[in-house]
């Protein structure tokens, strides 16, 4: 334990000293001053707040945004640890259920300590600052902005709801190693992971000045300035497509091939123990997708409405579209088929959610389900990593494929709703090349950050304390040589 | 006296234990259990993983009777857990030795 302590001291100083570093060593690309797209979250950005004269929020869209934080934290406990659960084998259930509730308190906490600072303050183009360590300063009167001029919500309320994304992004990224992985690694790994990859994606995707700030074009290009890298870019991602999907799949595939494949895979049955409670998992997703996907709108607004319809409709066609493929391709419809399905479009739809129209929904779920059937069939075969519950093949094709469509269907020529000029206040001219182009420098930087930051953390932590727990203790089962205690008593 | 066990179909069991008590017999253990016969296991298919699963899940009874009620159980257990369909399982039958009612110490046919 000594080592794990000494460890998390070591992260503590590289994390604070991060927006430093960061600066130091990657050359700031010419910004593009794009006319502030509406990305997912709007930075509280506490300077303009402040300037304006007492913008007071609206209660509608507190109540929603905080309400959509609780069902953010909903997906993440019980969800996603119910639909991971039931996949593993009955020994490492408990192992997997106290990974993603540990890793959720876990990035609570480290996201007010410091996490909400360097992620939504003004700083460079990857990492704001530690201004607002220990949340210092933001009060109940604090206000953040939204993706309207002159609306505000309460700080705090904005504070949750983004730390509930950083604590289920982190989450997420247990599946790929499940059955095998040390519990201190990967509560270590995950701190180093959160503080130099979840924290400048999302500064990167969402940090901007907010809509205030956009008075006329100069000030609009001064403002677009101070945004994160690839919103400068012209990066849309409505709730998370690369911050949270993409980000997290890279660091679980990089975690698979690191930590090996689990001990007699190929020859033991390794058959998910309960489908039942996976089908919770997946449903309790899909419903606390409402608040992460519609919320992130962060107005209770007819653009939440239309995320919420989209998060709807594209999941219920990957969920069908899953369905048919496997039913043709394997001969039976299955329930796991059809879960994977659902997660599969909540993923694809999730940087789309608030950009597209109904139809464009549709298109993409259709899709989603069908590529991500292939992504953990022939892509996992490829790609040769034992990412034991196919974080990549789910959320890192389903998150790629989201955004890149996202780039097409957000076209108004495709019922999308096009990118909003908030200088000259109208929805601007549309190229869709060019959009295309902006989504894919997100899923590039994405891909190589994240799985950069992975190696190197996996490495760390393989060094000071061990990936991989003894084999006979797998073979056992982690509930109880890792835990202590086991799921069922027959 | 006789020692019956029987493996059979697991939806089979409430008619079996039916059968059984019509003829008389006065008490059975039942077992939950896997394993393989002719009828060979199956394969299950999870996302991209395919596994074969080996054992299937069939209920084990055990019966102690007296010699004379072997054939009317042995017709009682093939009637009530046939299906027709391979798979419908086994009754092994054996000598025992001695019976013992713990309560009151009855011992042999007394005890069953």
């Amino acid at each position: 334990m000594k080592h794990v302590f000494a460890l998390l001291a070591l992260v503590g100083a590289v994390a604070f000293g991060a927006p430093a570093w960061a600066e130091e060593t990657v050359a700031a690309p010419a910004a593009t001053a794009t006319a502030a797209a509406p990305a997912a979250a709007a930075a509280a950005a506490p300077a303009e707040a402040a300037a304006a004269p007492a913008l007071v929020p609206n209660k509608g869209d507190n109540a929603w945004v905080m309400m959509s934080a609780a069902l953010v934290i909903l997906m993440s406990i019980p969800g996603l640890a119910l639909f991971y659960g039931g996949l593993v084998r009955s020994k490492n259930m408990l192992s997997v259920l106290m990974q993603v509730f540990t890793v959720f308190s876990l990035i609570s906490v480290l996201w007010v300590v410091y996490g909400y600072s360097a992620a939504f303050t003004e700083g460079n183009q990857f990492f704001g600052v530690l201004d607002k360590l220990f949340l210092k300063g933001v009060t109940v009167e604090s206000v953040g902005a939204t993706f309207s001029k002159g609306v505000v919500i309460s700080e705090l309320a904005f504070v949750i709801f983004q730390g509930a994304f950083a604590a289920i992004t982190c989450g997420l990224i247990v599946g790929a190693f499940a059955e095998r992985a040390r519990f201190a690694a990967i509560l270590v790994f995950m701190v180093i992971w959160f503080t130099l990859s979840y924290i400048p994606m999302a500064h990167m995707v969402w940090y901007w000045a907010g809509p205030d700030a956009y008075i006329d074009a100069a000030a609009g290009e001064a403002a677009g300035k101070t945004a994160g890298f690839l919103f400068q870019k012209g990066a849309l991602d409505f709730a998370g497509g690369t911050v949270v999907h993409i980000n997290a799949a890279m660091a679980g595939l990089v975690g698979a091939y690191m930590i090996g494949k689990r001990t007699g895979l190929g020859n033991v049955a390794m058959a998910p123990h309960s489908l039942t409670f996976t089908m919770i998992g997946a449903s309790l997703l899909w419903f606390g997708w409402f608040g992460f996907n519609a919320g992130s709108a962060l107005e209770a607004s007819g653009g939440a409405a239309l995320a919420m319809v989209n998060t709807w409709v594209a999941t219920a066609c990957a969920t069908l579209s899953w369905m048919f493929a496997e039913w043709m391709i394997k001969g039976k419809p299955s329930m796991l088929g059809a879960a994977s399905g659902a997660v599969a479009g909540l993923v694809a739809i999730t940087p789309a959610a608030g950009f597209v129209g109904v139809m464009g929904a549709m298109v993409i779920g259709l899709l989603a389900g069908i590529i991500c059937l292939w992504g953990v069939n022939g892509l996992k075969k490829l790609l040769g990593a034992d990412d034991s519950l196919d974080v990549f093949g789910i959320h890192g094709v389903g998150g790629i494929l989201g955004a890149i469509l996202t780039g097409v269907f957000v076209d108004p020529a495709l019922g999308g709703t096009g990118v909003y000029d908030y200088v000259a206040n109208k929805v601007g001219d549309f190229d869709m090349a060019t959009q295309v182009i902006a989504q894919l420098w997100g899923v590039g930087t994405v891909i190589v950050w994240s799985g950069v930051v992975s190696l190197v953390a996996f490495k760390l932590v393989d060094i000071v304390i061990g990936l991989r727990v003894p084999e006979d203790e797998e073979r056992e089962g982690l509930d109880v040589t890792s835990h202590g205690e086991t799921a069922y008593h027959h | 006296m006789k020692f019956v066990t029987a493996i059979i179909k697991p939806f089979k069991l409430d008619e079996v234990r039916e059968a059984l008590s019509a003829i008389g017999v006065q008490g059975v253990t039942v077992t939950e259990v896997k394993g393989f016969g002719r009828q060979k296991g199956h394969t299950e298919l999870y996302r991209g993983a395919e596994y074969v699963v080996d054992f299937l899940p069939k209920v084990k009874i055990e019966a102690a009777i007296r010699s004379d009620q072997v054939e009317q159980v042995i017709e009682a257990i093939e009637k009530s857990a046939s299906t027709g369909k391979i798979g419908d399982g086994k009754i092994f039958v054996f000598d025992l030795e001695q019976v013992v009612r713990i309560r009151t110490g009855e011992t042999g046919t007394d005890a069953l």
